[in-house]
């Protein structure tokens, strides 16, 4: 199995360290910074940064058009991301890939000094509750028919799968707990 | 649900890497750096090379002024305060600016006390020239670090050595055995724990950024190679001939600072820079880098 993580910016580092350590033996991690890269990969993970800049850098060096060519591609967004792969951004006209059936509203809880730690309970990762790292993040504000809604802070959508795509408002690269990364590897290897 | 945490705050800087925070000062200039692809900037009422023109005494500059560049953007709005004045950061931490530089580019309010960044739920930056200086601002509560280098030269000499002092002492921490480590935190005069973090890790505790000069694309390149995080482009956008097009090459080649062929092009065409000034020019006590070690 390869796993990339998207490498235009953001916190690349983190999420390679993560996802090295949740798949530990089982396949390979790449940083993708060019189009071609995409071709090779079974999942790829976009990481927290700012979505504007992220999207700008997709466009430019084509790595929209090398992702739109894979719809096999298993896909991890967080925080910005998530943005990304949303059908609909709230109030802004910005470059997403389109390709969940959600809406995101962006810097959902406010500015920096909103941002928060919480532990959240994701029953699909188990009992145990996730710590998770919220950063000016967005909230997933409407979720379509196929897509499965895993995690919420008070009413607020904040992880979501459709299919072999997972949208994440947070940063579980921030912290030691990989439960989710393997669990995107899982999806990306074909066995959930 | 807690806010305002270590984690928190040190994780946005995260969230910057790879990526160019400019100086604006006003929210036409803002709106070109977001559609450029900066990930953050930096309101200002001056940019340090007119600072540096003008002289007298440069404060917070006024907060209508920062809300103006905050309504008209998305992405994170840093703000300037004066070393020391913690009552500047409280009014902008109440404003809801999404980050604190405590800076020197600013005449000091303060020239012993740098401020308690700990009792703040917003992350600060702070410059250093040194790794001494960076693990003093850590200690006192930094989120993150840039060089000092020389704001508003458009000249990279001063960068260029401070991010390869910092980056030296670190590489000789890391050799260096445990019971060196002592000596070596009374050297740099900074608290031994970092001291020992830092030789652990290899690196900063925090995100550390490139500042002060930076006015091409080779420049911000130059300076990633080095080892910075990202980059601040201060008056190198506003100054130069082609500011749009000048914005969108140092976002591009920070992302893709090691591809030379790719470097030549992002290069091409993009108008003059701002013209610069020779360090060895400038006299000390005209110096910014030497305010607040």
């Amino acid at each position: 199995m390869k796993v990339g993580v998207l490498a235009l910016q953001g916190d690349v580092a983190e999420h390679l360290s993560a996802m090295k350590r949740a798949i530990r033996g089982r396949g390979d991690v790449i940083a993708v910074k060019k189009a071609e890269q995409v071709e090779e990969l079974d999942g790829l993970v976009i990481p927290g940064g700012e979505s504007t800049t992220i999207g700008k850098l997709i466009q430019k060096y084509d790595i929209d058009k090398a992702i739109g060519a894979r719809p096999e591609l298993a896909i991890f967004g967080t925080c910005a991301g998530a943005i990304l792969l949303a059908k609909e951004i709230e109030g802004y006209k910005q470059f997403s890939l389109r390709l969940m059936d959600i809406a995101v509203a962006r810097n959902a809880f406010g500015r920096q000094r909103e941002s928060f730690e919480v532990d959240l309970e994701i029953p699909v990762l188990g009992e145990k509750p996730f710590h998770a790292v919220f950063i000016r993040a967005p909230i997933i504000t409407r979720a379509g028919r196929d897509v499965e809604v895993l995690a919420k802070v008070d009413d607020a959508i904040v992880l979501a799968r459709q299919g072999r795509y997972l949208a994440c408002a947070f940063h579980p690269e921030l912290t030691r707990d990989t439960r989710l990364h393997r669990y995107f590897a899982d999806i990306a290897a074909g066995n959930l | 649900m807690r806010k305002g945490t270590v984690k928190v705050k040190r994780g946005l800087a995260q969230m910057l890497k790879g990526g160019v925070i400019m100086d604006v000062t006003n929210a036409e200039q803002a709106g070109i750096a977001e559609d450029a692809g900066a990930v953050a900037v930096m309101a200002l009422e001056k940019v340090p090379a007119d600072i540096r023109a003008a002289g007298g005494v440069a404060r917070m500059a006024d907060p209508a002024k920062i809300q103006e560049i905050m309504d008209a953007v998305s992405i994170p709005v840093m703000a300037k305060v004066r070393i020391g004045h913690f009552a500047e950061a409280q009014i902008l931490e109440a404003l809801g600016v999404d980050f604190i530089d405590e800076s020197e580019v600013l005449t000091p309010a303060d020239e012993q006390n740098h401020i308690d960044k700990h009792k703040f739920k917003v992350p600060f930056v702070c410059g250093a020239r040194n790794l001494g200086e960076a693990l003093r601002r850590i200690a006192e509560g930094a989120a993150m670090i840039r060089t000092k280098g020389e704001a508003g030269s458009g000249n990279i000499v001063e960068a260029v050595r401070h991010m390869r002092l910092v980056m030296g002492e670190i590489r000789r921490l890391k050799g260096m055995r445990e019971d060196e480590l002592y000596y070596a935190a009374k050297e740099l005069q900074a608290p031994i724990d970092l001291v020992r973090e830092v030789a652990k890790l290899g690196r900063l505790p925090v995100v550390n950024f490139a500042a002060g000069g930076i006015a091409t694309p080779a420049d911000a390149s130059l300076m990633m190679q080095l080892g910075a995080d990202g980059i601040f482009v201060g008056s190198g956008i506003f100054k130069s001939s082609d500011p749009e097009a000048r914005a969108r090459a140092i976002v591009e080649a920070t992302t893709h600072y090691d591809d030379f062929e790719l470097l030549a092009e992002i290069s091409k065409g993009i108008g003059e820079p701002m013209k610069g000034i020779d360090i060895r020019q400038l006299s000390e006590k005209e110096l910014l880098q030497v305010r607040g070690v």
